[in-house]
C-alpha cells in the first residue's frame, strides 16, 4: 500500500496571531511553525500502516522552502519519502490540484490529510483532491483500518460517530482519535540523522489556478473586563445573564 | 438565479441550523435582488421555512437518501443548483455540510468559503468575512468563480423571520452510487450537541477526576445545553474526545459558554472565542480565562455549581 500524508506548514497552536503589510500577510516574526496537528495525527496512524502491514509513507507540502523544516520533521517520525510542490499555498482550490498531481503521478492507494489546517481552517482540501483524484472520501475521520483494498473508518458526526466500509483509493480528512495524544512521536536523534539522507523532491507547480482570494485580516476586537460575580451571590450572575446578557 | 440553500433535517424534522442558512440566503438574495430556493432531502413538513425567507423548496423524497452520503448528497445539490441557474449556494457548518462542500464546489466550478460569519460585503466582487486562525483571526477573502458556495458558521448570523410562504416542488435527481456506505450510526439523540447547542457547559481538570460531571451534566440539563470539556480531560480519558473544544478539537459558537475549573489555555480560548457570551468559574483569579470572559465567579466548583443550578431552577420555575 502506498500512502501519501498531506503536511500542513502551520504556526505552531501557542503563537500569538499577528499581521503586516497592511493586514494581509501573516506575520511570521518570532513564530514556530509545527506540522498541522490533525495531519500529525494522519501521519503517525500512516507509521502504523507501515510497521504493521508494509505500507510505504510519502508526504507532501504545497509551499515554498520555508516549508522544508516541517517536511524534515516528518521525515524524521518515519516518513519514506518528502514531496515539497513548489509554489506558495493561496487557496483550498489550488493545492487540492496540486496535490492531485502529486497523487496520480505517484500512484497513491490511500491519501490521509487533516480534516482542516489550523490556520486557514477551510477544511475543503480533502474533499476537494478526493472529488479531483475520484477516490473516496471520509473526513473528520477517528479510526481507520485497511485490509487489502477495503477500509474500514469511523467518522465522527454532531452527537456522535458513524462507522462507514469503503475501498482503495481513499482520501482521509483526518482528527484526533485517529491515534491518541500519547501515540505522537516525537523524532529522535537517529530519526532526525537519518531523515537528513532521505529524499526530499521539489516538484514545479503545474498551475496557478485559484478560485479565492484573500483580501485581509482582521483582529477580533478587544474585550473589555470582566464582571466579577461573588460567589455567595449568584443570583446577581443570574440576573445578568439574564438581563444584561440576554442568553437564558 | 435564485439562492440556493441547503436545510437540513434530522428523522423529518428540521435541525436549527437550517432555519438560520435559509435566514442567511434570504439575506443574500436580497442583496442580489433574487428569490431563496431551499433543497429539502426527505423531510416532512417543508412549510415551516417559509418563515425564514424561503421563496421555494425542492422536496426530495428518496429512501437512498435516508442515510446522509456526502458524495450522494454533493449530487442532489449540483443537479438543484443547475435546475435553478443558482450562482450562490448556502450550506452550513454541520459535520454533514461541511464534508460535502467540497465535493460540491469541485463538481460545480465552484469557489467555497466556509466558517463565513456575516452576509457578503459586496457582492461585486463577492466578498465574504470569514474566522481564520481557529477564532483568532477573520479573513476577508472574496469568492471569484461564477458560482459561490459559503458555508455560515454555526450561530453567527441567527435567526431572522420573514413572512413568506413557501411553495413546494418535488424535486427527483438521479442519485449516483457511492464508494463510501454507512453500517452503522452511534449517535445520543436525547441530547443537546455542541454544534446545535446554544449554550455549553465545559469543564476541565478543576474537577478533579470523571465522577465529579455529575454537575456538570446537570447544570447543562438545566439550562438546556450541551457539555464539553478541555484538551487534558479528553487525553485524560475523563471524558470522549468529542467533548473537546479547542484548536486541536471542536469550536464552539455559541450564546453563552460556561468555563468551569478550565484555566483558560490559548489553544482553548482559541476554540471558543466564536461564543457570544462568556461565563468562568474559577478558584485561582489569575487564571487566563478571566481576561477572556465576559462574568466571572471565583469560587469553588464544588459549591459555586450545586449553588448555582439551585438559582437556575429558582428562575426557570419564576419564568415558565
Amino acid at each position: 500500500m502506498k500512502i501519501l500524508v498531506c503536511i500542513s506548514h502551520v504556526p505552531d497552536t501557542t503563537s500569538k496571531i499577528n499581521f503586516t503589510d497592511g493586514d494581509s500577510k501573516f506575520d511570521t516574526n518570532g513564530v514556530q511553525f509545527v506540522i498541522n496537528p490533525n495531519d500529525e495525527f494522519g501521519l503517525t496512524r500512516a507509521m502504523w500502516f507501515k510497521e504493521k502491514q508494509g505500507a510505504s509513507v510519502d508526504v507532501v507540502n504545497v509551499g515554498g522552502p520555508e516549508t522544508e523544516p516541517t517536511l524534515r520533521k516528518a521525515l524524521a517520525i518515519g516518513a519514506d519519502t518528502a514531496i515539497r510542490v513548489n509554489t506558495p499555498a493561496v487557496d483550498g482550490y489550488q493545492v487540492a490540484k496540486e496535490l492531485a498531481k502529486v497523487v496520480k503521478d505517484g500512484g497513491y492507494d490511500l491519501v490521509i490529510a487533516g480534516r482542516e489546517s489550523i490556520d486557514y481552517n477551510g477544511a475543503m482540501v480533502p474533499g476537494m483532491l478526493a472529488e479531483l483524484v475520484d477516490a473516496n472520501f471520509v473526513t473528520n475521520c477517528i479510526s481507520l483500518e485497511v485490509d487489502g483494498t477495503s477500509a474500514k473508518a469511523i467518522r465522527e458526526i454532531d452527537g456522535g460517530k458513524e462507522t462507514v466500509s469503503t475501498s482503495l483509493p481513499l482520501v482521509i480528512g483526518g482528527q484526533k482519535g485517529l491515534v491518541e495524544e500519547s501515540d505522537l512521536r516525537i523524532p529522535n536523534m537517529r530519526g532526525i540523522m537519518m531523515a537528513r539522507k532521505k529524499p526530499l523532491n521539489v516538484v514545479e507547480a503545474t498551475s496557478a489556478e485559484t478560485e479565492t482570494s484573500s483580501v485581509k485580516f482582521e483582529k477580533p476586537a478587544s474585550k473589555g473586563a470582566v464582571t466579577l460575580v461573588d460567589a455567595d451571590n449568584l443570583d446577581e450572575l443570574v440576573n445578568l445573564l439574564h438581563n444584561e446578557a440576554k442568553v437564558i | 438565479m435564485s439562492v440556493l440553500v441547503y436545510t437540513e433535517s434530522e428523522n423529518g424534522k428540521f435541525k436549527k441550523t437550517a432555519f438560520e442558512v435559509a435566514s442567511y440566503a434570504k439575506a443574500v438574495a436580497d442583496q442580489l435582488g433574487t428569490t431563496v430556493t431551499a433543497v429539502a432531502v426527505n423531510a416532512d413538513d417543508v412549510s415551516e421555512l417559509g418563515k425564514y425567507g424561503v421563496d421555494k423548496v425542492l422536496k426530495v423524497s428518496n429512501a437512498d437518501l435516508k442515510t446522509f452520503n456526502a458524495k450522494s448528497y454533493a449530487s442532489v445539490l449540483k443537479q438543484a443548483a443547475e435546475n435553478e441557474s443558482s450562482k450562490v449556494v448556502v450550506v452550513s457548518s454541520s459535520a454533514d455540510s461541511k464534508y460535502l462542500a467540497p465535493l460540491l464546489a469541485v463538481n460545480l466550478d465552484a469557489g467555497y468559503a466556509s466558517n463565513v460569519v456575516e452576509v457578503p460585503s459586496s457582492t461585486s466582487p463577492f466578498t465574504v468575512k470569514r474566522t481564520a486562525f481557529t477564532n483568532k483571526a477573520f479573513n476577508i477573502t472574496t469568492i471569484d468563480t461564477n458560482v459561490k458556495i459559503v458555508g455560515v458558521s454555526n450561530n453567527s448570523y441567527g435567526l431572522v423571520e420573514n413572512s413568506a410562504s413557501a411553495t413546494a416542488e418535488d424535486f427527483a435527481p438521479s442519485v449516483p452510487t457511492s464508494g463510501v456506505t454507512v453500517e452503522s450510526v452511534d449517535k445520543v439523540t436525547d441530547k443537546v450537541t455542541i454544534a446545535d447547542a446554544e449554550i455549553v457547559v465545559s469543564a476541565g481538570r478543576g474537577l478533579k477526576g470523571p465522577e465529579n460531571w455529575g454537575m456538570i451534566e446537570e447544570l447543562a440539563e438545566v439550562l438546556g445545553a450541551a457539555t464539553a470539556c478541555s484538551k487534558p480531560v479528553s487525553d485524560l480519558g475523563w471524558r470522549p474526545h468529542s467533548e473537546h473544544v479547542g484548536q486541536t478539537g471542536k469550536p464552539v459558537a455559541a450564546n453563552l459558554y460556561i468555563a468551569i475549573g478550565i484555566s483558560g489555555a490559548i489553544q482553548h480560548l482559541a476554540g471558543i472565542n466564536a461564543s457570544k457570551v462568556k461565563v468562568v468559574i474559577n478558584t485561582d483569579p489569575e487564571a487566563p480565562f478571566f481576561k477572556a470572559a465576559d462574568y466571572g465567579v471565583v469560587g469553588d466548583a464544588f459549591e459555586v455549581v450545586p449553588a448555582l443550578i439551585e438559582k437556575l431552577k429558582a428562575f426557570k420555575a419564576a419564568n415558565a
